[in-house]
């Protein structure tokens, strides 16, 4: 899927370039993109190590085991086939509770961190295992409680209160990882079948 | 309340730490053994975001998600989308950096507290960079078979896209 649509998004820019006569300006995007990916790469390794290192002083404490054990019904309910994989478990509470408390800079390095785990428990090889599409849906449709980046650039454009988009945002965001969630045992259901 | 997400992240990050202190964890050693570990799967997403990166720059550079958003305008205007947030919506999805400037320039134009102010946050905060995330998540454990995670995945955000209004104004009238 990712490979059609890279060459698509890649095939679709250079003729609409050319049909609209925007060559040089596409040209002259390439190196920046590459740059930017540098830097990102760069400031992910900061955020990486430090979330990192936080997890490990988590882990070496017993917190994870007791923040994935508050999560274990709703995890149960949602990755039924996990039950017996503790550490699996444990990398997706821990992503799931920086998503939900909207820290989006800890959710990557420790939702990678499960995705590791559900590696380990695929035996599909090079194919997306339903517990992995699942947690990645989960993870693209952004379920949190709190929404930090909104607050914070609203606050900045003087907004009365910063805050008051909360409870819409926690609202449609429930509805768009339960819609996805439907989604996903249904397509899982029509694969199987 | 402005800074309640500064509190949230030094009340998660200090009581982690102090309560292994108290546990008697050596939080030192291993913070930085769990640092040092992070270093290599860091490394490994540079060739996810370059590919991704550059396909999306051309992409913009090209003008043509710009001309995408024109096809989609009467599309997603339909399901109940107002469309000074289209470029929103259809950027969302791809860039991260791209939408929140977008963003940015929502709140610019109709101020934090109007009904696009306020159904565009409600978006940004119930949205992630979609695609950024499936290719940095997969990429990492080399699977390059995502089954439905896609259609799955942005049906999700269309559904975000489309509640972000009705719950702004079922809330702020």
């Amino acid at each position: 899927m990712m490979n059609i649509l890279w060459i698509s998004m890649i095939f679709l820019s250079i003729l609409y370039g050319i049909i609209s006569g925007n060559t040089l300006k596409i040209a002259n995007s390439i190196f920046p993109a590459v740059k930017e990916a540098v830097t990102l790469t760069l400031s992910l390794l900061g955020m990486f190590c430090f979330w990192g290192g936080i997890t490990a002083v988590c882990e070496a404490a017993g917190l994870t085991e007791k923040i994935a054990r508050v999560l274990s019904p709703l995890l149960n309910l949602l990755f039924p086939h996990l039950k017996k994989e503790a550490k699996a478990k444990q990398a997706i509470s821990m992503n799931l509770t920086a998503n939900l408390l909207g820290i989006g800079n800890a959710a990557t390095p420790l939702g990678l961190r499960a995705m590791q785990e559900l590696k380990r428990c695929n035996p599909n090889g090079n194919t997306a295992s339903n517990e992995m599409v699942l947690f990645v849906i989960l993870n693209t449709a952004a379920l949190r409680i709190i929404p930090t980046t909104a607050a914070l650039l609203r606050a900045e454009f003087g907004a009365s209160n910063p805050m008051d988009i909360l409870l819409p945002g926690l609202l449609t965001s429930l509805c768009s990882c339960l819609g996805a969630v439907l989604l996903a045992k249904f397509a899982e259901r029509c694969s199987h079948a | 309340m402005h800074n309640f997400g500064a509190y949230i992240l030094l009340f998660f990050i200090g009581g982690i730490l102090f309560y292994a202190a108290i546990k008697r964890v050596p939080v030192f050693d291993c913070f930085c053994k769990g640092a040092k570990e992070s270093i290599a799967p860091a490394f490994a997403l540079l060739p996810t975001l370059l590919a991704l990166l550059f396909a999306v720059h051309l992409l913009s550079a090209s003008g043509f998600l710009e001309k995408l958003g024109e096809w989609c305008a009467p599309l997603l205007s339909k399901i109940g989308i107002p469309k000074e947030l289209l470029s929103l919506c259809i950027l969302s999805p791809l860039s991260g950096s791209g939408s929140i400037s977008m963003y940015t320039e929502v709140l610019k134009a109709y101020g934090p507290d109007s009904f696009l102010g306020r159904t565009a946050s409600v978006i940004v905060a119930s949205t992630e960079t979609t695609f950024y995330a499936i290719a940095v998540y997969y990429g990492s454990v080399d699977i390059n078979k995502t089954r439905h995670t896609v259609p799955c995945a942005l049906c999700a955000d269309v559904i975000s896209f489309i509640l972000a209004g009705k719950f702004v104004s079922l809330f702020f009238n």
